[in-house]
């Protein structure tokens, strides 16, 4: 065919890309390999294409390519990676060849790495509750298997702590199924990634987990294809294989960055911050392949982790991941600085999924109310807390100083626990009550009579 | 009339596609791109370069690749059959989808939207020989249980009927009737395409006066919106723009809903495609699908069809509108479409304006949202549009292009606000910041219910705008330093937060709040406020009146005594009187 021919020359190299002259018959999207004067094999894919000119992306970046003696074969198809159960257990770069030392997995089983959009009409709405024992989520922040739910931190705050914790404790109440690991890390330190590989191993989880690096010393570009790849191999394992799989994905903020670099090079108009217009569909391209399917015996639940520059919540990264992901974890500076772990903020932190997974026959009746109840009250306490910074605590009424004793006992009972702590939602739920007791009923308007009734013992709570 | 034109692929960049060669194209027409024939529209043409935006994932295709078309315009086919279906941005059944090629979307698969196996049972209602001109009414299928579709002589055809089929059934294939117009013989059948860029006529447009009642008590008693009106719900991520769209799309008194899921999550779809059958509506015992359509183009779909996705939309939406029918479009979210429109528009290397958005952003929106009203139709009846669009502002700032721009086309703006979220207070529509110009328009309609709507509903309104001036003084000096009256405006005001303006979406009795469960609320929250401040001001404590059980009981109404039990309320504002007028102050004198 003609798309095996070699093409010796380049007509230009810009950051990343590389641009081909008189080429005949590439595809949009083809997979290029690129060896260098020396005979080194890089991999790239085509970004465009007209009838004279191709421009390149390569992955492993462009350092030591010249524009001449560089040779360039156009393979004719998408970037594909072998997919297999024996993969579990290993460790791949960005593109998925194994960096472990042993070798690559016999298996004639490709799939394209960009996927396939997931149809709407066959997918299962997610509903199952997963106890991952920390209070803050399952009470408030419920994750659901087949979520996409992110962790927005700040750096130097416990978001790869939080995330293993989930890793490690994760189930379903329902069913004995564990959770099969997927970790993607992008440009993050070698000691991150040895964090989590040595926490998995601890748990024992490592044997049956796959892990994808491409850490900050690889080229940036290799950064776009490890979220592809790891969930690759994720829908592989849930779709075709029935297994329940829980996808790290770490650091998202390093993966639009590269992006970012990536479409500066092509001199594309900017949107905000610099990064490019589509970011929104490109992560989307990310984030979407989380879920269930119709009549499938598998999922994907995501937890993305990012960090916000400057801890702003309306920076670009955050704001279009909070717009496609099922809700966020959000970590609070203010919290964290208290010493409290895990120092999950109170209000922003959200689960869309949580309303249809818990409840009666799920986690429990008053699951929904208790959480909204303590969303309102713990909202009423920061409003007070405002107050009290201007007017001083003494000039406070009554009722606002008991709201301020009710905060305190959420942070530090409700809130706190232990990185080895694995609360089952009845514990969560119980401290709630506990927590909720110290107010007076009539405060709890979010609540039902009945359950009110049968929880609420304001005895115990000042006891 | 259908010729075809071929030519071929000079260059791809991303679903932007150059062609050359096919002469005579014109401006929307279709063109089938690659081996696949991969579905694209013509939407720009440079002397013999046509520039093609593809509605598929086209990786793989070279220049030298074949470019096929007909000469047709991007149309939507409508027929019996929409209701209760979901497509893609294209018009392609989802369902069908499914079925050819499992659970993921492959590209380059054509299905017709319509079932062309289906059998309708027809009922002619006129008889051959008859004039008919456009619009007029030839005959009707029971669509579902709930939609009546009516078959019309399509707009620009008019004549005499020469043939019309017996009652019987048949397939949208099937030739129903023969006109003979002045350019010749026109056969019509149950379904008919339609191009989706261009608006469906009609004979006039009226003023609106009926309000699209919603059960949702911050939206019909404040700020209200009349059938064939246009409103956007902004608000940043977390603030329930979708949960008050799903609100609105189960519980609103319009005749068809066409959803529109525009660039938003898969799972979302999933719980309107999961829910609505399930979820049974009041009025008439059926489920809510039976008048539902939906659009589906997540956010991992291919970015062009979200584009198209809210013209198609709308397009079937005037097509239900034409049958005289009165009928809600929800486009959630409109910005995403903005940013599909923006992503072409750096692709084909338009200039900029405001962050990164093409001049004619605001252009495109106020045509999308102008195809909202109530018109009287070809037909002769009244039919509306009412339209909902969701806006997601980067970073929930408001100042942004589409935020902005969207604000001058539509009369109703119900802005979500991140504090009221952050405490679960849903629907997180603000009282402050929202605002709607329809209340002129349909004060009649509620004045049948209660002569004093008005009065009551700016009464209870002013409340809450004095207990936001007051917020900023007790945000200085705390809630104790204020006079008791003003402290009980603070109380009342609370009242009416927790008791009327919090809403359950989920709560069987307070999901959807009939009109004359809103007004019984509100009066009740009035009394409160008026026996209550005549107390306050004769001597008595905000505490004591607060302590009272009925004072209490009032956040409960909403969700302990249904829309058929309303007389309890009044029973209710009976005792809370009493208990308010038995309540005295401290004598002075002794």
């Amino acid at each position: 065919m003609s798309a095996e021919i070699e093409y010796t020359n380049l007509s230009g190299i810009a950051g990343p890309l590389i641009f081909v002259d008189g080429i005949r018959g590439v595809g949009y999207g083809d997979i290029v390999e690129i060896r260098d004067a020396s005979g080194e094999l890089r991999t790239g894919q085509t970004l465009e294409v007209d009838e004279q000119r191709a421009v390149v992306q390569v992955y492993e970046g462009t350092s030591g390519l010249s524009v001449k003696g560089t040779r360039v074969t156009f393979v004719g198809r998408a970037l594909e990676i072998p997919v297999d159960r024996d993969m579990l257990g290993r460790v791949y770069d960005g593109l998925g060849r194994p960096i472990d030392g042993a070798p690559q997995v016999i298996t004639d089983r490709m799939m394209n790495v960009n996927g396939l959009p997931i149809n709407p009409w066959s997918r299962e709405y997610p509903r199952d509750f997963i106890q991952t024992g920390i209070s803050a989520i399952d009470g408030m922040n419920t994750l659901i298997r087949g979520q996409k739910l992110p962790i927005f931190s700040g750096s130097g705050m416990p978001h790869n702590r939080i995330a293993a914790q989930i890793a490690r404790q994760a189930r379903i109440l329902t069913a004995e199924e564990e959770f099969t690991v997927i970790f993607a890390a992008m440009g993050v330190k070698f000691d991150v990634a040895r964090f989590f590989i040595d926490s998995l191993e601890e748990s024992g989880v490592l044997t049956h987990s796959a892990i994808f690096l491409s850490l900050a010393d690889s080229p940036s570009i290799e950064r776009l294809v490890t979220p592809r790849t790891a969930l690759t191999l994720a829908e592989y394992l849930a779709f075709e294989e029935g297994m329940h799989v829980l996808v790290i994905l770490t650091d998202m903020t390093n993966y639009c960055e590269a992006l970012r670099e990536l479409s500066s090079s092509r001199g594309e108009i900017p949107s905000r911050k610099g990064y490019p217009g589509y970011l929104y569909s490109d992560l989307a391209s990310v984030y979407e392949r989380a879920g269930r399917l119709k009549g499938g015996k598998g999922s994907i639940t995501q937890v993305p982790i990012l960090t916000m520059p400057s801890d702003d919540i309306s920076h670009p990264v955050p704001d279009l991941t909070g717009y496609i992901t099922e809700g966020q974890i959000v970590l609070e500076r203010a919290l964290f600085n208290k010493g409290i772990y895990p120092p999950i903020a109170g209000l922003p932190s959200l689960s869309r999924l949580m309303k249809d997974g818990i409840g009666e026959g799920r986690t429990r009746k008053d699951h929904g109310q208790v959480a909204a109840q303590l969303f309102a009250s713990y909202a009423k306490v920061k409003r007070i807390r405002a107050l009290a910074a201007i007017v001083g605590e003494e000039e406070l009424s009554d009722l606002d100083k008991v709201y301020l004793k009710f905060g305190t006992a959420f942070e530090e009972i409700f809130l706190r626990q232990d990185y080895e702590e694995n609360r089952s939602i009845e514990q969560t739920l119980d401290i709630g009550w506990r927590m909720l007791s110290l107010l007076p009923r009539d405060e709890l308007y979010r609540i039902a009579r009945e359950d009110i009734q049968k929880y609420y013992m304001p005895e115990a709570a000042s006891a | 009339m259908e010729k075809l034109l071929t030519g071929k692929v000079i260059s791809v960049n991303g679903p932007i596609v150059k062609s050359v060669g096919l002469s005579g194209i014109r401006m929307y027409d279709i063109a089938e791109v690659g081996p696949d024939r991969l579905i694209g529209e013509v939407i720009r043409l440079a002397e013999e370069i046509a520039i093609i935006q593809v509605y598929e994932d086209n990786t793989g295709l070279k220049p030298g690749d074949e470019v096929i078309s007909y000469g047709r315009p991007l149309s939507v086919l409508l027929g019996p059959g929409l209701i209760a279906s979901i497509y893609d941005g294209i018009q392609r059944p989802l369902v069908g989808i499914s079925e050819a090629c499992g659970s993921y979307i492959r590209k380059g698969i054509k299905l017709s939207p319509l079932n062309a196996k289906a059998k309708w049972n027809f009922k002619p209602l006129v008889s051959s020989g008859a004039k008919v001109g456009e619009g007029a009414l030839v005959g009707e299928v029971q669509e579902s249980p709930l939609v009546l579709h009516r078959l019309l002589v399509p707009p620009g055809v008019s004549g005499t009927l020469t043939r019309i089929a017996p009652a019987g059934s048949y397939t949208i294939e099937e030739p129903i009737y023969l006109i003979d117009t002045d350019a010749g013989a026109y056969e019509g059948k149950l379904a008919a395409y339609w191009p989706v860029r261009r608006p469906r006529p009609s004979k006039t447009r009226k003023k609106p006066f009926i309000p699209l009642v919603t059960g949702q008590r911050v939206i019909d008693t404040f700020f209200p919106i009349a059938r064939g009106g246009t409103a956007a719900i902004p608000g940043g991520f977390g603030t329930g723009k979708t949960m008050t769209q799903h609100a609105l799309a189960k519980w609103c008194n319009a005749d068809i809903i066409v959803y529109i899921g525009c660039g938003e999550r898969g799972n979302e779809m999933t719980d309107v495609l999961t829910d609505f059958p399930k979820l049974i509506d009041e009025r008439n015992g059926r489920p809510l699908i039976e008048r539902t359509v939906m659009i589906a183009n997540t956010s991992n779909m291919p970015v062009p069809a979200r584009e198209v996705s809210i013209y198609t939309g709308v397009t079937i939406a005037e097509y239900y509108r034409d049958m005289g029918y009165s009928v809600a479009v929800m486009a959630d979210s409109t910005s995403r479409w903005a940013e599909a429109l923006r992503e072409l528009a750096s692709r084909l290397g338009d200039m900029p304006a405001e962050e990164g958005f093409p001049p004619y952003l605001a252009t495109r929106l106020a045509e999308f949202y102008e195809r909202a009203g109530l018109v009287e139709t070809l037909s002769g009846k009244d039919g509306d549009i009412t339209i909902i669009g969701a806006v997601s502002p980067p970073g929930g700032d408001f100042s942004e292009p589409v935020t902005q721009h969207t604000s001058r086309f539509v009369r109703c703006f119900w802005a979500l606000d991140k504090t009221l979220a952050d405490a679960r207070h849903y629907p997180s529509i603000s009282w402050i910041d929202s605002y709607t110009e329809y209340l002129s328009d349909i004060e009649d309609w509620w004045k049948n219910l209660d002569p004093q709507w008005l009065t009551t509903r700016n009464e209870v309104m002013n409340i809450l705008l004095e207990d936001h001036r007051l917020e900023q003084v007790v945000k200085l000096v705390g809630s104790d330093a204020l006079p008791p009256a003003e402290q009980y405006i603070l109380f009342c005001a609370e009242s009416v937060k927790n008791a009327f303006l919090q809403q359950n979406s989920f709560d069987p009795q307070d999901k959807f709040c009939s009109p004359e469960k809103q007004l019984r609320i509100l009066a009740s929250l009035l009394l409160l406020y008026k026996k209550g401040l005549e107390q306050v001001r004769a001597g008595v404590s905000v505490k004591e009146i607060a302590a009272l059980e009925e004072a209490s009981r009032l956040v409960r109404l909403k969700s302990e005594i249904s829309n058929q039990d309303i007389g309890k309320i009044d029973e209710y504002m009976n005792r809370l009187e009493q208990k308010l007028a038995s309540l005295s102050a401290p004598s002075k004198g002794a």
